[in-house]
């Protein structure tokens, strides 16, 4: 697309061409090349697409503030005296140095680079330059020079239900009109009205691609194959149903697990629940006694907004998590696992318990650290080889089923369209 | 206190070796019944924050995870090799002594690929009786917030 090549001089014609077979076929250089994550990062990160920066209640008060990226960009957020939230690129106007050394913090004034101590207010205004005036007469930045000329890239900012996203590019649609009516009401589900209360925060590694992750993150076929610790243990007898659901773009989706209450409160399922022909049982089965938060019956929810955004909500255990890219084939997953402030002691404790199920030792995520790098070294010879994505049809479209591979394709159709590929 | 000290050092040097040899079914019985164990980073526990990587609250925990790491979790083989600082007492109170111990656990992919996987220190209170040491709380503080791939044997 002509426009692509205006915008960063990488041509999509370099890039491609992408295989013939619609949205069913992704050819493994995607995952590899070091021009086309270049390109990812113009064109999808400093784009015109929103990147989830922080929680609002990380940064509950005047003056904290938390390092957090858009893609390769450092991004400082931070609630100025007001108690608004800025955000800001971690990038001194002088020379370029990082403005912000620490992940978080509280009670700043302002920012100081390190280097020569150019100065930044709350709101990333630069406001003063050491040795502006020079020293006795001598030096100092020519008369001419205006501090306004010279304030950091501001991010853009907009919050929804605690969640706060940000993006370089003037083009992005207001945020819900960019998640989309499919979408939004599934995050109010979970967090509107509510205060995030951080549980834990950490960072897996991914030895892989991150677009390897977000399939995964989309991939509800491989859910009961790969994640054997629910059928191992016989933990998901009730009858279930569900669905996948995807953006009108493609790239942002929900899948869900929903209790089928009709048989819920079938009392042969009940008891069925509690005779167990596994031979695995858990030593401790409060790992997975829960409480009852929502009236729809939905036990699992994965939520995703293009590109790198993921809310989860296993049973009563609730995370965002934060894909970053780092290099073609590494990745940070990053963790924020979270209660409410109106969790009671009890529902505090089955959240914390819960948390065994997901992250790095997750019980039914940690595979998911491995598998996307089996699959870079699977493929590190055949950059020019498929996937194949067929399962549940050609297209990106919602549906009942969970036996599908629609919310992947549907990522690819976003992911192409941006990229101009 | 030295016939404290020998206890732990022992218990430690037992753990350590009892993962390294992948008798992993014995890991558990380092532990009291009543114990909790959890996995967190140097920055949440600085930060205060309640949860863990992993978070075990009794001993039936420990033993699912290791029931679901052999028969349910699936990841690529591995090893790890535990080297262990000198435990340092911090107090004893009754049969109740709490003591700090640093950790580098090497990761042995099935590969022969080594790398340092992890560093912290492990933070504990033991109950000491019977002339044994037997840990009633287990706190492991990695150094990095940072896990490479994967968790899946214990630190």
């Amino acid at each position: 697309m002509a426009q692509d090549n205006s915008m960063d001089g990488l041509a999509a014609a370099e890039i491609g061409p992408w295989p013939a077979g619609g949205l069913t076929r992704v050819p493994y250089w995607v995952f590899q090349r070091e021009d086309v994550y270049a390109a990812e990062q113009q064109r999808i990160f400093q784009g015109p697409n929103w990147s989830y920066l922080c929680l609002d209640a990380e940064v509950p008060n005047p003056g904290d503030f938390r390092a957090t990226s858009i893609g390769d960009t450092p991004v400082i957020v931070v609630r100025d005296g007001t108690g608004k939230i800025n955000a800001f690129e971690n990038r001194c106007s002088h020379r370029g140095a990082l403005i912000c050394l620490e992940e978080h913090g509280k009670g700043q004034r302002d920012f100081q680079c390190v280097y020569h101590g150019w100065s930044y207010d709350l709101a990333g205004k630069l406001t003063g330059i050491a040795f502006k005036n020079g020293v006795k007469g001598q030096g100092g930045m020519p008369k001419a020079f205006k501090l306004d000329d010279h304030h950091p890239r501001q991010v853009r900012l907009e919050a929804l239900h605690g969640l706060v996203f940000g993006t370089l590019s003037d083009a992005t649609p207001p945020l819900t009109d960019y998640i989309g009516p499919e979408i939004v009401p599934r995050i109010a589900r979970v967090l509107a009205g509510k205060r995030p209360v951080v549980l834990n925060r950490v960072t897996q590694v991914l030895p892989n691609n991150w677009k390897l992750y977000i399939e995964n993150v989309k991939d509800s076929y491989h859910a009961s194959i790969l994640h054997l610790f629910f059928t191992t243990f016989q933990l998901n007898q009730l009858s279930y149903k569900g669905g996948i659901v995807v953006s009108e773009a493609g790239g942002s989706h929900i899948s869900y697990n929903q209790l089928d209450t009709k048989a819920a409160i079938n009392k042969d399922y009940a008891a069925q629940q509690l005779r167990s022909d596994s031979k695995y049982k858990l030593a401790d089965p409060s790992l997975l006694a829960g409480f009852h938060e929502w009236d729809d019956g939905i036990t699992l929810q994965i939520l995703s907004v293009f590109p790198t955004f993921v809310l989860q909500q296993i049973q009563n255990s609730i995370a965002v998590r934060r894909v970053v890219p780092r290099k073609p084939d590494e990745t940070d997953l990053n963790w924020t696992i979270i209660g409410f402030d109106s969790d009671t002691p009890e529902q505090r404790m089955v959240r914390l318990k819960q948390a065994n199920l997901i992250g790095p030792a997750g019980f039914i995520s940690m595979e998911d650290g491995c598998v996307g790098g089996f699959v870079q070294r699977g493929v590190k010879s055949v950059p020019d080889a498929n996937a194949v994505l067929e399962m549940g049809g050609h297209e990106a479209v919602s549906s009942e089923s969970r036996v599908s591979e629609a919310s992947i394709r549907g990522f690819w159709k976003q992911y192409r369209s941006t990229m101009g590929l | 206190m030295t016939d404290v000290y020998r206890l732990i050092s022992q218990t430690q040097a037992e753990y350590a070796r009892t993962i390294d040899n992948d008798k992993l079914e014995a890991w558990p019985d380092f532990f009291i019944d009543a114990c909790t164990y959890r996995i967190t980073s140097a920055q949440s526990h600085a930060d205060g924050l309640e949860g863990g990587v992993v978070f075990c609250a009794s001993k039936g925990m420990l033993t699912d995870r290791i029931s679901a790491l052999r028969e349910a979790n699936i990841f690529e083989r591995h090893s790890y090799r535990h080297i262990l600082g000198a435990p340092c007492i911090l107090s004893e109170n009754g049969d109740r002594v709490e003591s700090e111990t640093a950790f580098i656990v090497a990761r042995i992919m099935r590969t022969g690929e080594t790398a340092v996987f992890a560093t912290g220190k492990y933070l504990d209170t033991y109950r000491v009786g019977g002339g044994k040491a037997l840990i009633e709380n287990r706190l492991v503080v990695c150094d990095s917030n940072r896990v490479d791939t994967l968790l899946v044997i214990p630190l």
